[in-house]
């Protein structure tokens, strides 16, 4: 189980925390303006990455707030953790 | 006549206190200090099991954990009963009853014997072979598979130990309390480091703590000695733990591992009660210093498994701990000078030896020239070719070994033993580091794979790290542990060590035999029955990877994972197929390391606890009222309250009448709630709804549909506009963790513009249904100040108002099609105010309905439960919802979902409503829908979502989904049951009131 250094509470088990994805998957201003294919793009392509990984994390039974990290998927090391809206440190 | 096995007094034993045991219930003595393996051994008795595929006779094999063999069922037909126990670990308490697992009738006398005679027709992967075909058989077969498969019974009684969990946080933890723990343990607590050291056995001190020999000293004292001394001041340290019978099991990434303290298994059961039996520790460990030490490796030759051949170190073991000799008549079998220390134990407490068989040629050491003092016959090159012996190894037959060590070369001899000991060198426990994930690399002078690259912040050092010797020990650990916890002095400094070990091997995976291999048994996994002619085989038929040789062969997948046979099972597959040892890499380790209890994994979390629960602020009343209670996510919702012996369809049958031709009231307190606050409220509730919000007056409620972002339903329920900037929300039951994580995603990530607030407030109300005709007269009893008429009061609207002192909100709104008002107020008024809607509605036969009425009443209706009608694959669209999806607004969460090419087909499955011909008839929730009975194989239309037998109509309706439904109106379709059809017609879904008179009549 990892220890996640959440950006609000600090270092925490990872059972306090629930994955969400991958980061930096922004829902489009204008989605009746897209076509069947770039719509599906967003909905449900992700890249599930070995190695690096961009991902979004939430402090639910903490803070409840969400941030992001970057994880390496093959070890599981945390190499940074960012809050949203910032640009990944790495 | 009787051996006289008890050899010379031992420290560890104390022969003062005698216990009694039971063996395959006959009775037997030992002494305190004993393990089963030892007491059975000091009766002289080797046979204790049988092997799992040719049921061979198997007799104790090691002294440890990684014992294959003698695994044993306690205390059969107990509640306390515990199958596949280590003999080797089990300390013996008065009372102790063990038994032999996998015979029958009894170990001496198995009929499953004869899987031995018949093992020519049983080998590698013969089960996926023969009952692969006909397909239609493996019904047969399974049974009586799974009548010979498995070893040891289950308890079929509950557990009545007590199991606990418990955090440990350290900045260092040792693993293993061997010479190398103990001195990591010191150097680490004697430098600040908060520490916990841990050993599975029940005393420190590994296999140094009974080394006795003048051949191993250290600061010219005997190795044991000097440790003892050593473990004495450790005991003395105060930010130094010490945990024994504690065994990590698992080694997880971020230095958390588990391990099991072991609390009372060597106490009489009665001295047990009230006692926590087995504390799963939670550690997390700064740093972690793994010191597991070896697993000596036996040696693969023909018939290498009888009861009586055990690992040397195992005998050493025995003698120099237990004071227990194995045989009388001992042979030791080698390739390495481990043996010889063994042999040396054995000379000093006078138990004989007949023999040692070595493969080596020429080799020379002080302690080979100790034993030939003693005048032991030494056979240099030899190697064993056979061995005899049913129930007990009797003679063995050995042979001159080729130089290249393929063959054997020139006449038999045969030597008669009752106990030979076999010893192939050392295996570095590496169990733990590599289920951390660490990467090993493959040391080719002694064929051993050590640790090479760590994944966290720890380090492995002695045996287990592949120093094997006292030696290699005691110069490396400190210097290891000096970088690694980054000290500036070491505790130890300049040991003067004797260590007569010559490091020579000959290392032959598969021993030569006089006989060809196909007709020989050579076992490379005791447990598992997998012989070297198995592994042969398998790569023969095309298996390369050794987790796909491991699958087929079943190679390490038993209870001891394989301790001690994985390294040959490596080294037949490296020799035949010609790939290097070190490019083969090893199967996969995994927790945990020997197996642990259930009571273990599950701690107090059982019964009651085994999940909290929740309850509303009305439950009592209804426990009190003879409710049946319903699961919905964590709550106990009241399901049905049966009367005067009803049952479940009686008692809901006539809760269901009183409430559309009365008064019907239902707890609904567990609805979630969500407050909704901030200028942006409406706003945000036109995003995440597919209606309209912004026109809502205030003091109006809306009922609000929820997608996912695929356009599929997510949730509903109604919401209400308190205040300007104002609203509460409300959800179903199960949804509502959910449905707020949902809406604070959006807000956090999406939409952090917006300027809304949201706080769950589900347990902070408690909500109060009334419906049915009579409900306006029964608030109005209740709220005689309040103007209930149609026009101040009307449907889909909002009053707060008080009782007394207690502020109430009422929101008239219907689930049921019903006029019905929702009293919510705060949680701790709830029973109070439910009571006295009870005592006014009592003219009026108040009848409190549950959950399985509710469901009935808006099934009526047609109003759908998302979750039951639904299933995370149904649009708005889909539910003939049309109306409540929004053409007006720009985005809504999913809308773009709503037109892709997949969402607007036409035959997507679609909610209708399901008449049977037969109005008694009542379909089967989930029973499948088709229209063709008899085109093969039959197109499944969709199912049935809900079922109920409606009082009201007097007849039974359904809704159920259907490909293109919508257009199905009025058309005829069949439900297959196992024993007939059902005929059906498709029908509108709402069955009742279309028009919604009853609303407001």
């Amino acid at each position: 189980m990892f220890l996640i250094n959440c950006p609000f509470c600090g270092e925490r088990e990872q059972s306090e925390f629930k994955a969400g994805g991958e980061a930096h998957i922004v829902r489009p201003k204008q989605p009746t303006e897209l076509s069947d294919d770039e719509w599906a793009e967003y909905l449900f392509m992700r890249k599930n990455i070995k190695g690096v990984q961009l991902e979004r994390w939430n402090h639910i039974h903490g803070c409840r707030k969400w941030f992001n990290i970057v994880r390496d998927t093959t070890n599981d090391e945390i190499k940074a953790v960012y809050k949203m809206g910032e640009k990944p440190p790495i | 006549m009787k051996k006289k096995l008890r050899v010379k007094r031992s420290k560890h034993i104390d022969e003062t206190y005698k216990i009694s045991f039971k063996f395959n219930g006959k009775l037997y003595h030992g002494f305190k200090g004993d393990t089963l393996a030892s007491a059975l051994l000091a009766n002289d008795i080797h046979l204790v099991g049988r092997s799992f595929k040719y049921h061979r006779p198997r007799g104790i094999m090691t002294a440890g954990s990684e014992e294959p063999n003698a695994i044993v069922q306690l205390h059969n037909n107990s509640p306390r009963t515990e199958p596949n126990v280590r003999a080797t670990e089990v300390e013996i308490y008065e009372g102790l009853e063990a038994s032999s697992q996998n015979c029958w009738p009894s170990v001496n006398f198995d009929f499953g014997g004869i899987n031995n005679l018949l093992s020519p027709l049983l080998p590698a992967g013969f089960y996926y072979k023969t009952f692969m075909w006909p397909a239609s058989f493996w019904e047969k077969y399974e049974y009586f598979i799974r009548k010979s498969a498995g070893l040891g019974k289950s308890p079929t009684k509950p557990d009545p130990d007590i199991y606990e969990h418990r955090y440990i946080h350290c900045d260092v933890l040792v693993i293993g309390a061997g010479i190398s723990g103990i001195i990591s343990a010191k150097t680490a607590a004697k430098n600040g480091f908060k520490t916990l050291l841990v050993d599975e056995k029940p005393y420190l001190g590994g296999s140094t703590i009974y080394q006795n020999s003048e051949y191993f000293k250290i600061n010219n004292q005997n190795s044991g000695s000097w440790l003892e001394k050593e473990i004495n001041e450790i005991k003395k340290i105060k930010n130094l733990e010490i945990k024994t019978r504690t065994s990590v099991a698992a080694y997880h990434g971020y230095n958390y591992l588990l391990a099991r303290e072991n609390l009372t298994d060597h106490l009489q059961i009665e001295r047990r009660k009230n006692k926590t039996r087995h504390k799963l520790l939670k550690i997390r460990a700064k740093k972690v210093i793994t010191a597991t030490g070896s697993i000596e490796r036996p040696l693969v030759f023909d018939n290498n498994d009888r009861p009586g051949i055990l690992l040397s170190s195992a005998i050493k073991k025995y003698a120099d701990l237990f004071g227990v000799a194995c045989g009388e008549k001992n042979i030791l079998f080698t390739n390495n000078d481990s043996a010889y220390e063994t042999a040396i134990s054995l000379i000093q407490k006078g138990i004989n030896i007949e023999a040692i068989v070595d493969n080596r040629e020429e080799v020379s050491s002080k302690l080979i020239y100790e034993v030939e003092k003693n005048n032991v016959k030494i056979y240099k090159g030899h190697t064993i070719t056979n061995t005899h012996g049913y129930k007990r190894i009797k003679k063995i037959s050995i042979m001159q070994l080729s130089k290249d060590g393929h063959n054997v070369v020139g006449s038999k001899i045969h030597l008669s033993c009752d106990c030979l000991g076999i010893s192939g060198g050392w295996t570095p426990a590496v169990h733990l580091f590599t289920q951390s994930g660490g990467k090993l690399k493959f040391r080719d002078e002694d064929q051993v794979f050590i640790p090479n690259i760590y994944p966290s912040d720890q380090i492995s050092v002695g045996a287990c790290n592949g120093d094997l010797t006292l030696d290699t020990i005691l110069v490396n650990v400190p210097k290891s542990l000096k970088d690694f916890l980054d000290i500036k002095k070491n505790v130890y400094e300049n040991f003067e060590v004797l260590s007569s070990h010559n490091n020579s091997k000959r290392n032959i995976w598969l021993l030569p035999s006089d006989k060809i291999l196909g007709k020989t048994k050579s076992f490379v996994d005791y447990q598992n029955d997998a012989t070297a002619k198995d592994i042969k085989l398998a790569l023969r038929e095309g298996f390369k990877s050794i987790e796909h040789v491991k699958r087929y062969t079943t190679t390490g997948m038993g209870t001891d994972q394989g301790k001690l046979g994985n390294m040959h099972a490596l080294g037949i597959i490296s020799e035949t197929s010609e790939a290097k040892m070190g490019e083969l890499g090893t199967t996969t380790f995994r927790p945990p390391y020997t197996p642990l209890t259930f009571g273990t994994i599950v701690g107090r979390n059982v019964g009651e606890y085994f999940d909290v629960y929740r309850k509303t602020p009305i439950h009592e009343w209804h426990e009190k009222n003879n409710a049946k209670f319903e699961n919905v996510g964590q709550w106990k919702r009241a399901w049905y309250y049966p009367k005067n012996k009803e049952d479940m369809f009686q008692a809901v049958q006539r809760e269901s009448k009183a409430a559309r031709e009365s008064a019907g009231i239902l707890d609904a307190s567990t609805l979630g709630k969500i407050d909704i606050q901030g200028t942006d409220a409406s706003e945000f509730l036109n995003r995440v709804y597919t209606n309209a919000w912004s026109k809502l007056e205030i003091g109006k409620c809306r009922y609000g549909l929820m997608l996912n972002e695929d356009g599929m339903v997510y949730d509903d329920g109604v919401t209400t506009r308190l205040g300007e900037n104002h609203y509460l929300m409300t959800t179903t039951t199960g949804g509502a963790a959910n449905v707020l994580g949902k809406l604070e995603d959006y807000l956090q990530t999406e939409w952090p513009e917006l300027d809304v607030y949201l706080t769950s407030v589900t347990d902070h109300f408690a909500t109060i249904s009334v419906c049915g005709p009579n409900s306006k007269k029964i608030i109005s009893e209740i709220f005689p100040s309040l103007d209930l008429s149609d026009k101040n009061f009307p449907h889909m609207s909002f009053k707060k108002t008080k009782i007394g002192k207690i502020h109430c909100r009422i929101m008239r709104i219907s689930f049921t099609g019903e006029q019905s008002y929702e009293i919510n107020v705060q949680a701790n008024f709830g029973k109070s105010v439910w009571e006295k809607c009870i005592e006014v509605g009592k003219n009026y036969n108040i009848t409190p309905y549950g959950t399985e009425t509710m469901h009935l009443l808006r099934a009526e209706k047609g109003f759908i439960i998302v979750g039951q009608d639904t299933d995370a694959t149904m649009t708005p669209i889909d539910l003939q919802m049309d109306w409540i999806v929004s053409k007006k607004k720009y985005d809504f969460i999913g809308k773009r979902s709503l037109y892709r090419s997949d969402t607007i087909r036409e035959d997507r499955k679609q909610l209708v409503g399901l008449l049977t011909d037969n109005p008694n008839e009542i379909l089967e929730e989930g029973a499948q829908i088709v229209a063709d009975i008899n085109k093969s194989p039959i197109e499944m239309l969709g199912h049935v979502t809900s079922s109920y037998f409606s009082p009201n109509l007097k007849k039974s309706i359904a809704l159920g989904v259907v490909k293109g439904g919508k257009n199905m109106l009025g058309q005829r379709l069949i439900i297959p049951m196992e024993n007939k059809k059902i005929n059906v017609t498709v029908t509108d879904p709402v069955f009742l009131d279309k028009e919604n008179n009853r609303l407001n009549a």
